[in-house]
């Protein structure tokens, strides 16, 4: 008989996140690496993502979403510690003395298990649905989320419609008013319930103004007419609670209804694992070398907290990569101190949630954090239980941004008891 | 001498950064709040000829997909993207073809090519 194959580290998801993860993981002397994808190739959401805009934090060039996915694929083909699996669906994965069993299918093995002595969690994120926000009335053929649609025109090669109303004006959405746009279809508006849009100011520019598409903040579809195909909508205004006033609806007529309201970590593996669900982010809780809260999982990428920069996505990868491959190979430190970090005022979201150090760690750490309202001029002060660590001016801060600093290694390690992160200041 | 000043948005990269253009007498002569070099191009092209990017899709015949995503070289006039993108419309790329290959060169004359954003494989 022969000996059962462990793996040094499998890995969940081949997007970006998985496969930065898969070269950095073998860069660090990781022996054997399996990346589990369930489409049919690797390259996650930017497959569909055709724009460009990315790369050029992390690869120094600008590129578009096939583009980065294709460098990402590029640097790990070749490596023989990485295998890849394509049109392989996880279905679960579980921990049994001291290993990882994850159970997979896919067309030629049918269902299976592999086992790895680590595994790192890169299963991106998945749309917010119209159920998720309830909208009044039939349910006629026509509404689709920003992104189903974007792999039905930029994937499939159809179009979901001509006359088109977003609801949301999350990236992805800004993104297809543009790019229906660019295929002859009329963006009649985009409908924003906050007072702010939630998407990159870039977008805004170069996907609305450039093509006259009105932008309606604060307001919000309250029917939906048609009964076989959507007809028209029926808008409101809201007020700074969020509820439609009375009489400041006006209809618009269009055959398409795009939602483009968010979207959220894909966390049911996560979830049966066991592993510990941040409540703010919907992803799972992680110290500065994105372990979670079980010993050898891993977790990076949009799993984790959803970013708007790729960039961002891969240098998390990799040093998820790096410490899944360190522990693999039996050379982690045990930690010594466990300091929280906790989201102040101003702050949403701030990850990771925790510091971890080993006795004599010398590491600079870097926080991502998201800001809860659109202000300028204001000061990221971060403190411990002996006051200020550290003080940045930032000119302006979006929710919609992330925003990225990074604590020196010397400022680390003189960290006493629990960080708070808070924006100060503003307007 | 008229001197006015413009805010805007560079849009060269998810940055985004906030600059400010100092005109006079219709020349850009500074431009401030750029992290980098290519934020004060962006702001002289934006108020004398705005020029963007074009990213879409064409058809493509043997591929193992049916679409293929493309991108312009480098940037083409803001007011002949919509024509640009039109006559995308009517291109059909045989497979295989690798990242980068032209696909459609010097498109509508404007000295610019359309290539390929990834590869694809013939089936
Ligand atoms: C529409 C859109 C526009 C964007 N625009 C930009 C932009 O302009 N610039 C920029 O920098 N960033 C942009 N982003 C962000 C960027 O694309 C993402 O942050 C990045 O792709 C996330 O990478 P990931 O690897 O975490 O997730 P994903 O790319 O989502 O990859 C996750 C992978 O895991 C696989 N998977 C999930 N569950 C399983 C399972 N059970 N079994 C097997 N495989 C599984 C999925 O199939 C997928 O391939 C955009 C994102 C979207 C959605
Ligand atoms: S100035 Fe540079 S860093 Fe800032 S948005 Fe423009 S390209 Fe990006």
């Amino acid at each position: 008989m022969t000996e059962k194959k462990i793996y040094d580290i499998v890995i969940i998801g081949g997007g970006p996140g998985g496969l930065s993860a898969a070269k950095s993981a073998a860069e660090n002397g990781a022996k054997s690496i399996l990346v589990l994808e369930r489409d049919r190739e690797v390259g996650g959401i930017l497959q569909q993502c055709v724009h460009n805009g990315f790369g050029l934090h992390h690869f120094k060039e600008e590129l578009t979403g096939p583009g980065y996915a294709q460098k990402c694929y590029d640097l790990v083909k070749d490596r023989l510690e990485v295998e890849i699996m394509t049109d392989t669906m996880v279905l679960h994965i579980r921990e049994s003395e001291g290993t990882k069993v994850v159970t997979a299918v896919n067309p030629k093995n049918g269902l299976m298990n592999v086992e790895g002595k680590t595994v790192i969690l890169t299963m991106g994120c998945r749309e917010r649905t119209r159920g998720a926000i309830r909208i009044p009335g039939y349910r006629p053929a026509g509404v689709y989320t920003a992104g189903a649609a974007q792999r039905m025109v930029n994937m499939e090669g159809y179009l979901p419609g001509h006359k088109i109303v977003i609801l949301g004006s999350g990236d992805i959405g800004l993104i297809m008013a543009r790019r229906m746009s660019l295929e002859g279809c009329k963006v009649e508006a985009v409908l924003e319930i906050c007072p702010f849009s939630n998407g990159l100011t870039r977008n805004i520019v170069q996907c609305l103004n450039d093509y006259d598409i009105p932008l309606y903040l604060s307001h919000t579809i309250t029917g939906i007419k048609g009964k076989d195909r959507v007809e028209g909508v029926t808008v409101s205004k809201v007020d700074d609670k969020m509820r439609p006033i009375a009489g400041t609806e006006f209809d618009i007529d269009c055959d398409t209804i795009l939602l483009s309201v968010g979207l959220i970590p894909e966390n049911e593996l996560s979830r049966e694992l066991g592993v510990a669900i941040h409540p703010r982010t919907n992803g799972p809780v992680v110290d500065q070398h994105r372990e979670t809260s079980m010993d050898g999982v891993f977790a990076a990428g949009n799993v984790v907290h959803v970013h708007d920069l790729v960039d961002f996505v891969s240098d998390e990868a990799e040093i998820a990569g790096k410490f899944a491959a360190i522990k693999a190979n039996g050379e982690a430190q045990p930690a010594k101190k466990d300091i929280a970090v906790n989201p102040g005022d101003g702050v949403n979201t701030c990850v990771p949630q925790h510091i971890r150090l080993a006795d004599g760690a010398d590491e600079s750490v870097r926080l991502f954090m998201r800001a809860r309202s659109p202000e300028r001029k204001v000061t990221l002060h971060i403190t411990d239980a002996n006051g200020d660590v550290m003080k940045k001016p930032l000119p302006i801060v979006k929710p919609s941004e992330m925003i990225a600093v990074d604590i020196p290694a010397a400022k680390v390690k003189a960290l006493a008891g629990d960080v708070t992160v808070s924006i100060e200041g503003g307007k | 001498m008229a001197i006015e000043k413009k805010v805007m948005n560079c849009i060269m990269c998810p940055m985004g950064c906030e600059l400010t253009a100092t005109i006079e007498d219709g020349t850009v002569t500074s431009v401030v709040g750029n992290t980098c070099p290519r934020g004060a191009k962006y702001a002289k092209d934006e108020l004398t000829h705005p020029m963007r990017m074009l990213t879409s899709t064409v058809r493509i015949d043997g591929g193992a997909l049916h679409l293929l995503p493309v991108v312009s070289k480098t940037t083409l006039p803001k007011g002949m993207i919509l024509d640009c993108a039109e006559e995308l419309r009517g291109v059909v790329a045989k497979a295989p073809v690798h990242v980068g290959d032209v696909i459609v060169p010097n498109i509508l004359g404007l000295g610019v090519d359309i290539v390929a954003s990834r590869d694809m494989a013939a089936v």
